[in-house]
């Protein structure tokens, strides 16, 4: 299965790809105008993710530590407008800057989660696929933790949002 | 919905039998007989499955002692439907602020330069 989204692309935005090739992956692909190395730190910078991975409008990510090494751990931790807060943890069993990186996360259920996410470069622009690898096909279709935190969450125009920031 | 609620469904929804039962009852409610004959299947196999969808919540049974007609109920696929919009959700709505936070990066580090 390979879609695109239906969300409407700004004047600078790409679309994101996501595939299945297989029962328990799911692939998340993403062109970005920026330069490989400022990509990679708006992924692995502290400093940087909570100033967007904080998924639909009025999510903030009050939590986000990286010791970025492997065997190193990393911690979010995202509040929905609710006030309620989702986690998540794990460790980076690779990383190998500015093109890849393999991180390992447990689900609520204990089985282990694989994210592969690899940069290239081409033309000025980086190309962001990060590919998760779950333990098993119905823990892939819960989409956790994203899919909780859609659920309960509340969703404020993302335009509005958007706007705010700028 | 809750995501234990989210698991029954799709736990529901992964035997062919059981989503060629649900197709049958989308073009209206019928009985257990009417259910069993075109899947070559015994009353008791198929009353195993439709109380499988009845937990999922997919299939109401009417109170009707004698026939109990079997009825879609589609709720909790809308739901599922809609969570497969979920994890969308969060990926477009993260890399879209990431076009604009990279854009604010790249116009900084310019003014920088010309300092």
């Amino acid at each position: 299965m390979t879609t695109r989204s239906d969300a409407p692309a700004a004047a600078t935005g790409h679309q994101t790809d996501y595939s299945m090739p297989n029962d328990r992956e799911l692939v998340v692909a993403r062109t970005f105008d920026a330069p490989r190395s400022l990509v990679w730190a708006a992924f692995t910078d502290p400093k940087h993710l909570p100033n967007w991975h904080t998924g639909p409008a009025g999510f903030t990510m009050p939590v986000c530590e990286i010791d970025l090494r492997p065997g190193g751990s990393w911690s979010y931790v995202w509040r929905n407008p609710q006030g309620r807060e989702f986690g998540a943890t794990g460790t980076y069993r690779e990383v190998d800057p500015p093109k890849r990186m393999v991180q390992v996360t447990k689900s609520q259920s204990g089985e282990e989660q694989t994210n592969t996410t690899t940069f290239t470069e081409e033309n000025g622009r980086t190309t962001v696929t990060v590919s998760m690898l779950f333990g098993s096909k119905q823990t892939r279709d819960q989409g956790m933790p994203y899919a909780k935190m859609g659920l309960e969450g509340s969703y404020a125009s993302l335009d509005a949002y958007l706007a705010s920031q700028v | 919905m809750s995501i234990d609620r989210l698991s029954q469904t799709f736990a529901a929804l992964a035997d062919p039998t059981r989503r060629a039962i649900l197709a049958r009852l989308a073009s209206g409610e019928c009985t257990v007989g009417e259910l069993a004959k075109p899947f070559a299947m015994s009353g008791p196999a198929v009353s195993k499955h439709l109380r499988v969808l009845e937990r999922a919540g997919l299939v109401a049974r009417g109170r009707d002692a004698q026939w109990r007609p079997c009825r879609l109920q589609a709720a909790p696929l809308k739901q599922v439907a809609e969570w497969a919009l979920d994890y969308r959700q969060f990926w477009d709505a993260s890399y879209q602020r990431l076009d604009a936070y990279l854009t604010h990066l790249m116009s900084e580090e310019k003014n920088d330069d010309s300092k």
